[in-house]
């Protein structure tokens, strides 16, 4: 077998593994998830460096072992009021499309598997604003999980909008 | 033997050393070009082409090596006999073609398509037959000169009047050859087997201690010990045969002996004169004398000193930097770590701060001269240029002159990699768009040639690269039109010609109607613009219509660790390059000038009226210290315009390890990058230059 092949076929046992596996994290106590694929880790709440003329959602950068990255606080992503960061505040370490990003939540809940079929598309309300990230909704034992798109969360049109006025 | 002995690191040596050699040949093909003369760099091309042809040879690349041998055989014509008929421009246009195939076929097995297909072969034999044909033409007009050719240069003669003659003469001399290699050049086997082979056209080898080299992994270390002897017998020179060895690559020694030379002379004039008589019915009576002289000459030589051919310099894998150089980042850091520990706050440490002064002038030392290894002059890059000037000033008819200044000055590694295409881009749509055809520049009472000029200097931390030519500039109505036919610009908007100038940056921008085959796509100068954004670099413009244009790219000398000052405003620490820092100090409130209509403050220092920005306001920090007396002023100086800063205070200097901020942040105004501090926390640090703009 050559190396190719075998990495081809490593890559398709892992995404195998991870596939149907989701992180779920509380946002004001709402439960949200994200594809574990994404998922790099998961660190406390650390000192973060404010940065001027972003977002206000991006609260900063801090440095994780050396590397610098952005993290952005899902709670006023979502229009919701912020809170102070506690003990159980999280930062959730992404990685979507080389972007490594920290995702500050209230708290980490647990490691879902949600078969495909639990699976719908949210339905077309055209209203709250949030719904633009939800890609899907899962069901587990009569929970409802909000399932975010990451791309969606970390590739929007808003940043973008802001760098070219500055 | 492909199969057999090539590994990676033999042709990653081979992709190395190939490509070296052949911007070289480039570079003196176009020397030649300009000067009409190859005299002095003969022997030169004559050791690129043979290293060529040996390394290609011992990689099994039978295409690259038969278009060498057949270059070599051109340059071996024009260094005999020193025709007077060159064509020099022709010459370099062979040259040029060749070494284009070579870079192509290098680029293939680089890419792994390791073996030159077929289309690859025909375009060998295309060029060796080119090169044939020119040596043919040269040859067939050289009679006129044969006569002052055996006059002055009587071993060149045997050569010169009949090839075969040379060829069947072999065994003239018999030499006995002692090779060492240099220590550590790893495979000593396989490159005394590529000297063999590199012998094979001109000499008869009789025999090679050890024997049996190819294959045979013992024989390493008794090369490595011994040396590779070889015996063999050769019409050449004793000269000839030491430039020929000497051209070894890993050569430590060499030493070159003749074997029974008493004994061989007198057969070898017998030898002579009757091939002599044989094969030509012009007798040369000198001839034989001279064989001798030449012999007798190597005789009293020998035995020779050895022939110290010794390596200064070493490659050196890029990422092995690179590495070195975060560590170096990281030792910084760590070093300021321990320095400034919080935990020696307030104790008196006279020792202990000898000793950290000691270690920060030291890790200073590391950190210059690990920049300093990675510090390339910049002349490598601006000499490509020649090449593209002189291949589209032919395809479009503009005669142009390349004038490069400041090509010593030198850029990081990482740096210049992303200035090649930049440059070529921007050379190209100059080439193409600025300078007029020789009949409008004659109307417009230019010179009929134009003129393109590379500078490259220091200024301050950046490095200024101006490419200006003389051309017809930037039409700037032209372009205005052309952006808002686009929709890049609004109807109403007014603009600055700076502005409108760089417009032609945008991608898909081109004022062209007709693409050529050199600008009109619009790609060109999107390339330079994200290749700058890469290096952390910008590029400006600015034309006077009819006179030129000049675009000058301003990139940082290096991206990795500055001096810098900690400054608090509020909760946050910025940190300010040393170099833009002037001075700072404590207001004093009668200093300080307010202009209400424009509700802006000032400072009166020396009897300069200089204005304050604070720092706060500008990064939109919450801060207690909003009276100016309370907090400190520093005064930075960016392209000889003055501000003074309004910080809480200043904490210290530092040294900082400059990392880029994530890319999802994308741009911050003011904002250059941030550093990790010895406490782990992330500062960023100021970008004065924008702190200027507003």
């Amino acid at each position: 077998m050559t190396e190719l092949e075998r990495e081809v076929l490593n890559n398709d046992i892992k995404e195998d593994t991870q596939k149907g596996k989701y992180l779920t994290f509380f946002i004001e106590k709402v439960v949200y998830a994200i594809e574990i694929k994404f998922v790099t880790e998961i660190i406390g709440i650390q000192p973060i460096t404010e940065i001027p003329e972003v977002p206000s959602y991006v609260k900063g950068i801090i440095n994780l072992r050396g590397k610098i990255i952005p993290v952005m606080d899902v709670r006023i992503r979502f229009k919701k009021e912020p809170i102070e960061y506690n003990d159980r505040t999280c930062i959730i370490v992404v990685e979507v499309n080389d972007i490594s990003l920290g995702l500050i939540v209230d708290n980490v809940s647990e490691v879902l598997e949600i078969a495909d079929e639990n699976i719908v598309i949210p339905p077309d309300m055209n209203k709250g604003m949030e719904n633009k990230y939800i890609k899907e909704i899962g069901k587990v034992d009569n929970c409802v999980n909000l399932i975010l798109s990451c791309e969606k969360l970390i590739n929007d049109n808003e940043v973008e909008a802001l760098s070219q006025i500055v | 033997m492909n199969g057999e002995y090539t590994n990676d690191s033999m042709l990653e040596m081979f992709i190395y050393e190939t490509t070296e050699l052949i911007s070289q040949l480039e570079n003196i093909a176009l020397d030649s070009e300009e000067s009409n003369a190859l005299e002095t760099q003969i022997n030169e091309v004559f050791r690129i082409v043979h290293t060529i042809k040996g390394s290609a040879a011992m990689m099994d690349y039978n295409n690259i090596s038969s278009l060498a041998h057949s270059l070599e055989d051109a340059f071996y014509y024009i260094r005999e006999n020193h025709p007077q008929n060159v064509d020099y421009s022709s010459l370099t246009d062979v040259v040029l073609r060749s070494i284009d195939y070579i870079k192509n076929v290098v680029a293939m097995i680089q890419s792994g398509t390791s073996q030159p297909d077929a289309q690859t072969d025909s375009e060998a034999k295309e060029i060796v037959k080119e090169i044939k044909d020119f040596l043919s033409l040269l040859k067939g007009v050289p009679v006129v000169e044969e006569p002052k050719n055996e006059a002055n240069n009587v071993e060149s003669t045997n050569s010169g009047i009949d090839e075969d003659a040379q060829k069947e003469a072999s065994g003239e001399n018999e030499f006995m050859a002692l090779l060492c290699f240099e220590d550590g050049c790893e495979m000593e086997n396989i490159r005394a087997f590529n000297v063999l082979n590199n012998l094979e056209n001109v000499v008869d080898v009789i025999s090679t201690s050890p024997p049996k080299v190819p294959g045979n992994e013992n024989t390493i270390s008794e090369i490595k010990q011994n040396g590779f002897e070889i015996r063999f017998k050769t019409d050449l020179s004793f000269e000839d045969m030491k430039n020929h060895l000497s051209s070894t690559l890993f050569l430590k020694e060499l030493y070159l002996e003749p074997v029974n030379a008493e004994n061989e002379i007198q057969q070898a004039n017998e030898n002579q004169e009757e091939k002599a008589k044989e094969n030509n019915s012009q007798t040369n009576t000198e001839k034989p004398e001279a064989r001798t002289d030449s012999v007798a000459k190597a005789q009293t030589a020998s035995p020779v000193a050895p022939v110290n051919v010794k390596q200064s310099m070493i490659s050196v894998n890029l990422e092995k930097l690179d590495k070195l150089m975060d560590l170096v980042g990281e030792l910084v850091i760590s070093q300021e770590m321990v320095v400034q520990n919080s935990e020696l706050e307030g104790l008196i440490l006279n020792d202990f701060n000898k000793a950290s002064r000691q270690l920060r002038k030291v890790t200073n030392e590391i950190q210059d001269a690990v920049m300093s290894i990675r510090m390339v002059p910049i002349s490598g890059t601006f000499n490509k240029m020649h090449r593209i000037v002189r291949d589209m000033s032919k395809k479009l008819e503009k005669e142009v002159k390349l004038e490069i200044i400041g090509e010593n000055t030198e850029v990081d590694k990482n740096v210049i990699e992303h200035l090649t295409d930049p440059l070529m881009h921007i050379i190209r749509n100059s080439m193409d768009h600025g300078i007029e055809n020789v009949d409008d520049r004659l109307k417009a009472g230019k010179p009929s040639f134009g003129n393109v000029t590379l500078e490259a200097k220091d200024e301050g931390g950046d490095v200024c690269i101006i490419i200006r030519d003389d051309g017809k500039g930037l039409d700037r109505d032209k372009i205005l039109n052309k952006a808002k036919e686009q929709g890049l610009v609004k109807e109403n908007e007014t603009l600055t010609d700076t502005d409108i100038y760089s417009l032609i940056f945008l991608p898909g921008f081109s004022t062209k109607k007709q693409v050529t085959e050199f600008s009109g796509r619009g790609v060109g100068m999107d390339v330079v613009n994200n290749n700058m954004e890469k290096i952390g670099g910008k590029a400006l413009v600015d034309s006077t219509p009819g006179v030129g244009t000049s675009i000058t790219l301003k990139i940082p000398l290096t991206l990795a660790i500055i001096e810098g000052m900690k400054v608090k405003v509020g909760k946050s620490i910025f940190v300010i390059p040393i170099t833009s820092i002037k001075e700072s100090f404590r207001v004093d409130e009668s200093s300080i000038v307010l202009d209400d209509c424009n509700n802006s403050e000032m400072i009166m220092l020396r009897g300069e009226c200089l204005p304050i920005l604070r720092l706060h306001e500008f990064y939109n920090v919450k801060s207690e210290t909003t009276k100016l007396k309370e907090g400190i002023i520093i005064v930075v100086e960016n392209e000889s315009k003055i501000k003074c800063l309004f910080a809480d205070k200043v904490i210290g200097e530092q040294q900082v390890v400059v990392k880029a901020l994530p890319k999802y942040i994308k741009n911050v105004k003011g904002i250059c990058g941030c550093t990790v501090m010895g406490d782990g926390s992330v500062c960023l640090i100021s970008d004065v230059s924008g702190l200027f703009k507003n």
